[in-house]
């Protein structure tokens, strides 16, 4: 009895670690303008790159230090987290959306379909994803909505691979051909028979997902392609403290670091859910 | 007797990439209704694909390419395929083989039983679960309200195929086709669920096609009997004349290699090749005749 209590801990625990900083993020998000210390906007020359509060230097209130041009470090990365989470959640769900019904036809009708759709996919994953994104970006302009279709347009591929792969396997279960039996035409079965086993192992990639977009996001926002306004994004904070490394390492390492467990913390909740769906489901 | 409610008339069927050769050749088999048919054959013989063709779930490289499949009188493939979709659904059920997949693992067993008898008999609501209730009390599930509010993983194999067979007679269909439903269960549980279904289809009246390899079952349960060899009848009578006295070498093959609880110092005999080689020649000899007709109709190629 002991080990599979022991299990169960362990799930949860990422589980719950992941479900935290997650939920911490969108409180974030939500509350950035009652929470941030001071304007992610106002510049301060007579406070450039103060150093973080527990460091002999540091001015009162600038918890995280400041950026070259004096901007305060915290209220930036707080406010940094709407356009992370607007870009996780909106990309993943056009990718999510468009990926898993191209999986869903291809894995249900086999054959002609599958054909076509798996060597799109296969054609697409060909390109490295981020030059392409680079490039549509390019293409599109700047802009939040750019990178959104960007993303979404680069990891489709992700969700019609694993869909397609597991609706092969549930089109051979007989509850399927049951269904058939029973007169029910191919739309309902496909969307009311196949789909609900389908969704453990959709949901999963889509908190997998999340993470990439944010990690995406953050790259095009590293070679200047993402929002092209003042505001901040993570990837364009990593991108200023990068010159100044040297003299002033927190207007790097911060920024980074909430990517760092934004990303980690994505893909263990993902995890979690996975080991909380499994033992169910097969 | 009255009139068969299914009736397949020379029904052959092959891979549509198979060359000349057929998995099923000219089958016919009426099953009147309150009527058991067994269908017995060996591996591979081609019973579930007769199943198959009633429900027209074929497996997709396989195609009809001749015969018929009537359910009281229509013919099936005259029909468009809603038509026929709809009329099989409402007249006839199947229960699976294995009850470990023909549960959707994703529903609760009250969602499955009620989804049925909504889209056949348009029940909807309270009346809906209470005859999904009453139809599990009839297969002896001693606490259906439990079963009811379980997922199918919650059940065991014996339990599911319980669950199965109530739904299969849920909307008194008029034919049930039975797709070997003992073989995935505990031998200890294969009686009481082949004790099931007899009982269930004495008493709701329906034709039964009993597809298995088992010839004890076949004895217990079925009236009437085929005997399948590479997709061809050898053998087609009454149960008793089957025992008494089959009539084809191959029927007489595999009751010599059936253990009988009677005689249990008898040593089972192989089939022999001497029998598989004569029945090759057999259906050899009706496939030529067979392609013969079809060239002389000027139809199908050679």
């Amino acid at each position: 009895m002991a080990e599979p209590r022991a299990i169960h801990r362990r799930l949860n625990v990422r589980l719950w670690l992941g479900g935290s900083w997650i939920g911490l993020l969108f409180f974030c998000a939500i509350f950035a303008g009652a929470l941030a210390p001071h304007d992610r906007l106002a510049q301060d020359l007579m406070l450039q790159t103060l150093p973080p509060a527990w460091i002999d230097g540091a001015e009162p209130g600038y918890y995280l230090g400041t950026d070259s041009l004096g901007r305060d470090i915290l209220a930036r990365i707080l406010y940094a987290t709407r356009p992370a989470l607007i870009v996780a959640i909106v990309a993943s769900s056009a990718a999510c959306a468009f990926g898993s019904l191209l999986g869903l036809m291809a894995g249900f009708f086999g054959g002609w379909t599958d054909r076509v759709i798996s060597r799109l996919v296969d054609i697409w994953m060909a390109f490295p994803p981020v030059l392409l994104s680079i490039l549509l970006v390019a293409v599109m302009g700047p802009g939040l909505s750019s990178v959104i279709i960007a993303i979404a347009v680069i990891d489709w591929t992700r969700f019609c691979r694993v869909v397609r792969a597991e609706a092969m396997q549930q089109r051979r279960m007989d509850y399927v051909d049951s269904a058939k039996a029973m007169g029910y035409g191919t739309g309902r079965i496909m969307a009311r028979e196949v789909l609900p086993n389908v969704l453990p192992a959709i949901l999963v990639l889509f908190s997998l997902e999340m993470g990439i977009a944010v990690i995406v996001e953050a790259i095009l926002s590293f070679v200047n392609l993402s929002i092209s306004t003042d505001d901040p994004t993570w990837g364009s904070m990593i991108a200023e403290g990068r010159s100044i490394v040297h003299q002033a390492w927190w207007v790097l390492v911060f920024p980074l670091l909430c990517l760092f467990l934004t990303v980690l913390a994505f893909s263990q909740f993902g995890e979690g859910l996975k080991e909380r769906f499994d033992p169910v489901m097969r | 007797m009255s009139a068969p409610f299914l009736e397949i008339d020379r029904l052959s069927v092959r891979l549509r990439r198979g060359g000349a050769g057929r998995l099923l050749r000219q089958v016919s088999i009426a099953v009147a209704p309150g009527e058991v048919h067994g269908l017995v054959g060996e591996s591979g013989a081609g019973k579930s694909m007769i199943g198959r063709a009633i429900f027209g779930i074929l497996p997709r490289a396989v195609e009809v390419i001749e015969g018929a499949v009537r359910l009281g009188g229509t013919d099936l493939f005259a029909l468009s395929d809603r038509r026929r979709r709809r009329l099989v659904g409402v007249t006839a059920s199947l229960i699976p083989q294995d009850p470990l997949t023909a549960l959707n693992p994703s529903k609760r067993i009250e969602v499955q039983m009620t989804d049925r008898l909504t889209k056949i008999l348009g029940l909807t609501g309270a009346a809906a679960r209470a005859r999904a209730l009453g139809l599990l009390e009839e297969v002896h599930i001693q606490d259906p309200a439990r079963v009811f509010r379980s997922y199918p993983h919650e059940l065991s194999g014996g339990m599911r195929q319980r669950v199965l067979i109530a739904s299969a007679f849920a909307a008194e269909p008029r034919l049930i086709v039975a797709d070997e439903p003992t073989t995935a269960l505990d031998v200890t549980v294969q009686k009481q669920i082949l004790k099931l279904i007899a009982e269930m289809q004495r008493r709701h009246g329906t034709a039964l096609l009993f597809v298995t390899h088992n010839l004890g079952v076949v004895a217990k349960i079925c009236q009437r009997v085929s005997v399948l060899y590479a997709g061809k009848i050898v053998e087609q009578t009454d149960v008793a004349t089957l025992f008494a006295a089959p009539a084809h070498a191959y029927t007489r093959a595999l009751m010599a290699a059936t253990p009988r609880y009677d005689r249990p110092d008898e040593s089972l005999a192989p089939v022999r090749p001497e029998v598989i080689e004569a029945l090759a020649r057999e259906i050899a000899a009706s496939d030529a005749d067979w392609r013969e007709a079809r060239l002389a109709r000027g139809e199908g190629r050679a």
